[in-house]
């Protein structure tokens, strides 16, 4: 152990650690910028490039970046005496002066922790006159880059390569030049982007924002011709009460479907509901996959991949289009509900799909890109037609001047809002594969299953595994999160020693609870776990657990598909995938056994 | 297999240059020697990605230059992604994705030969070839670029064109120099 003073006090840390954490230790909280961590995942960027979070070290001449400059024994350590706030005040006002003051429009105003600093600091006035950087505004379906607003902090740089393994983005030029781009700086659509929005969940400023669709369903609740339909996926009401103030892993789908119905919209629903549609159809697949494989059919494909993250499908079809064959068919519970919403249901009410507008609230990004994709129109018009992030529908409660506190507790609409635990558990990591199970091991046994609750798929470790008896046939089940995770998983299917019948990856870390779309955690890993429990919670409370017994799927099957895998569920719930690989020596340079 | 990719419009100028197409920039297939050599290059670093600054130089030093595609391989044989390689391509004036001209012309801004009149004898060089540092003539023939110091000092201001060294070159030389090479 080394022993040192920070501030007057003395703080006894393991060798290796850092002064920052050192001093968070004793309650000593140092400002900092490009720093970043979610503790719980190993996930950390430091670069040591802002020199916000600087510090006075006895005995050395020049000012240390907290976050890079390690421990050593009997170090004094002053943390806010004139000479540091003044260095951190002049480090601020020099990345301010490159800085757009357009505050009182920007997307991340009240989120941003330049602003923050700025307030904290009391920035009052800049010394500093002449040139800004500029450079063009890059849209994509999901995310926006507005690379102006840019502090180079290089936390997504980090999140993109790291972490996600999908390198669409990095530091390039140099100087006042430099900006964080796609290689070759291509716009995002061009590159490998996934759209996963673990970018913009880290970014500090607005340089990376989501594309806001709040107008377009504001247009749409005011159009007297059109029916407009609601989904919420499930991680949404794990975490927008945060947006109100409500502790994280505060439970608000009572709230929030009242909120919905006072924002207008003529039905609420839940994508829980094709959520436990999923598990069906994809436990269905699951089943007939691995008893074709036991017969010994050589054609069939194991293990199967999980299908219903967006992020996660962008992923596979840019990095492994040799293995399409290999993920489930399903097509995910968003598009899955807005096939329904727009056959079975608009039938039911008698309303053109033309004039059914199906509105998604999720915890992601990708999924604005995935309701955009072709094989999800019909003759052009869209099984979904606007998908909005957790934190666009906050705002737009706001907007409204929702008290969201004081609402009552209310349902969702039948019949589309009608959902069990299995679907609840869609928002975690591990939550897909758990309710997949419990509807396979009844449909395989025949038998009802006596204990629903698997914890050997549950947590938040980067790579789970686990075996499961069902009664006698043991499949061997793998879990990911974070496509850097799912990456190492696929390397192994597509090297030929993967052991797994069956494998669950979700894109962002946690799952669809630490979507790109959810309240800004800002590095405070506890609130993803927070979430996380609070869907095994609301998972609890509900009678039915299983995805087969949700009376409202089996009058679906009953009244319009048919049974799972029929050639109607196929064609409304089933998709196809597409390679999009951008590298051009993938195909061609074999040597080093890739 | 050659793909087609939507370049943004600054890097459009000169992705142009390498392919020769408008609107829709293509990116030319490299043949199987070419990558060979990239592979091989990559190889004699153990495919480090540490050593990318090394293995840059050295496929630069064999293409003349850095194109997209090269990149592309060098990113995949490295285990880094493209966008990252291309962040130290363009991070390091020394790495160039425009190719160098036939005859690539180098002028010498190290201390001792900008006292004794490089930037003159530069700027003489840009006005006959209408050429910027770091640009190729249309026909291919020559590219301008500056560099510090080849240790040739006693003989400032220095040029280099190719592996040729022209020593106490002054303004007025600078024609006689590419008319050697014009014909």
């Amino acid at each position: 152990m080394i022993e040192l003073t920070i501030d007057k006090k003395k703080v006894r840390v393991e060798p290796g650690t850092t002064i920052l954490k050192a001093a968070r230790q004793v309650g000593v909280e140092i400002p900092t910028l490009c720093h970043f961590e979610l503790c719980d995942m190993g996930i950390e960027n430091k670069p040591g490039g802002c020199r916000i979070c600087v510090v006075e070290v006895e005995g050395r001449r020049n000012l240390q970046p907290s976050c890079i400059t390690e421990v050593q024994e009997g170090m004094v350590i002053k943390t806010h005496n004139v000479r540091v706030l003044n260095a951190r005040t002049t480090v601020l006002k020099l990345i301010i002066s490159d800085h757009p003051f357009d505050c009182l429009v920007c997307a991340k105003s009240g989120e941003c922790e330049l602003q923050s600093l700025a307030t904290q600091f009391g920035i009052r006035s800049l010394p500093y006159e002449g040139e800004q950087s500029h450079y063009r505004k890059d849209t994509s379906p999901s995310i926006i880059r507005d690379v102006d607003k840019c502090i180079m902090c290089r936390r997504c740089e980090m999140m993109c390569n790291d972490v996600q393994t999908v390198g669409a983005l990095a530091a390039v030029n140099r100087g006042f030049m430099s900006v964080v781009a796609p290689a070759f700086e291509m716009n995002l659509v061009d590159s490998p982007c996934t759209y996963c929005g673990q970018c913009v969940s880290v970014c500090p400023t607005g340089a990376l924002t989501e594309v806001d669709h709040t107008n377009d369903i504001i247009r749409a609740l005011s159009d007297p011709t059109k029916t407009v339909v609601v989904q919420t996926a499930p991680a949404v009401r794990a975490a927008l009460g945060e947006e109100f103030g409500l502790p994280p892993g505060a439970l608000v789908t009572g709230k929030m479907t009242a909120a919905l119905r006072e924002l207008g919209f003529d039905y609420v629903f839940d994508t829980d509901f094709s959520a436990d549609l999923t598990i069906m159809e994809e436990g269905t697949e699951l089943l007939q996959r691995i008893r074709r494989h036991l017969a010994g059919d050589s054609t069939v494909r194991l293990p199967i991949l999980t299908s219903c993250c967006p992020g996660w499908v962008n992923f596979f079809e840019h990095n492994f289009p040799d293995l399409l064959d290999v993920p489930s068919t399903a097509k995910s519970p968003q598009q899955m509900f807005g096939a329904i919403a727009k056959s079975w249901f608009a039938e039911k009410i008698g309303v053109d799909r033309k004039d059914l507008v199906v509105v998604s609230i999720m915890p992601c990004l990708a999924k604005k890109y995935e309701c955009q994709r072709d094989e999800f129109k019909t003759d052009g018009n869209p099984d979904v037609d606007f998908s909005i992030s957790t934190r666009e529908l906050a705002a737009f409660i706001k907007q409204a001047n929702i008290d969201f506190l004081n609402l009552p507790d209310e349902d969702f609409d039948d019949p589309m809002g009608e959902s069990t635990g299995a679907g609840v558990i869609f928002g975690n990591t591990g939550g897909v594969i758990e309710a997949a199970c419990r509807t396979a091991y009844e449909l395989h046994t025949g038998r009802s299953l006596e204990k629903v609750d698997f914890h050997a798929l549950r947590g938040m470790e980067g790579i789970r595994s686990a075996t499961v008896d069902f009664d006698g046939l043991q499949l061997n089940i793998g879990i990911a999160h974070g496509l850097g995770n799912a990456r190492k998983l696929l390397d192994e299917v597509r090297a030929g020693t993967s052991q797994y019948h069956a494998i669950e990856i979700m894109a962002c870390p946690g799952g669809c609870i630490g979507g790109g779309g959810q309240p800004y955690h800002h590095g405070h890993s506890e609130i993803l776990a927070q979430r996380a429990a609070a869907l095994y919670t609301e998972d609890e409370r509900k009678t039915i657990r299983k995805s087969h017994q949700n009376p409202s799927i089996v009058r679906l099957y009953d009244e319009f598909l048919g049974h799972p895998g029929s050639q109607k569920a196929h064609n409304l719930l089933h998709t196809e995938y597409f390679p999009k690989s951008n590298e051009v020596s993938i195909h061609l340079n074999g040597h080093n056994g890739q | 297999m050659s793909q087609k990719l939507n370049i943004a419009p600054e890097v459009f100028a000169y992705m142009e240059h390498v392919t020769g197409t408008d609107g829709v920039a293509v990116r030319v297939n490299l043949s199987k020697e070419k990558i060979e050599k990239i592979n091989q290059i990559c190889n004699s670093f153990n495919n480090d990605a540490g050593e990318l600054i090394n293995v840059l130089h050295e496929t630069q030093h064999a293409f003349g230059y850095l194109p997209a595609e090269v990149q592309d391989v060098i990113a995949h044989n490295l285990h880094l992604s493209v966008a990252q390689v291309y962040g130290v391509v363009t991070f390091y004036s020394f790495f160039s994705m425009i190719p160098k001209g036939e005859h690539p012309i180098s002028i010498c801004t190290g201390t001792a030969c900008y006292v004794r009149g490089a930037e003159k004898v530069l700027e003489e060089f840009k006005k006959e070839l209408q050429l910027k540092v770091g640009e190729t003539s249309a026909d291919g023939k020559f590219s301008i670029n500056c560099l510090r110091c080849v240790g040739a000092c006693g003989l400032a201001p220095v040029v280099l064109v190719g592996e040729k060294v022209y020593g106490r070159v002054s303004p007025d030389g600078v024609k006689a120099i590419i008319g050697e090479y014009k014909k």
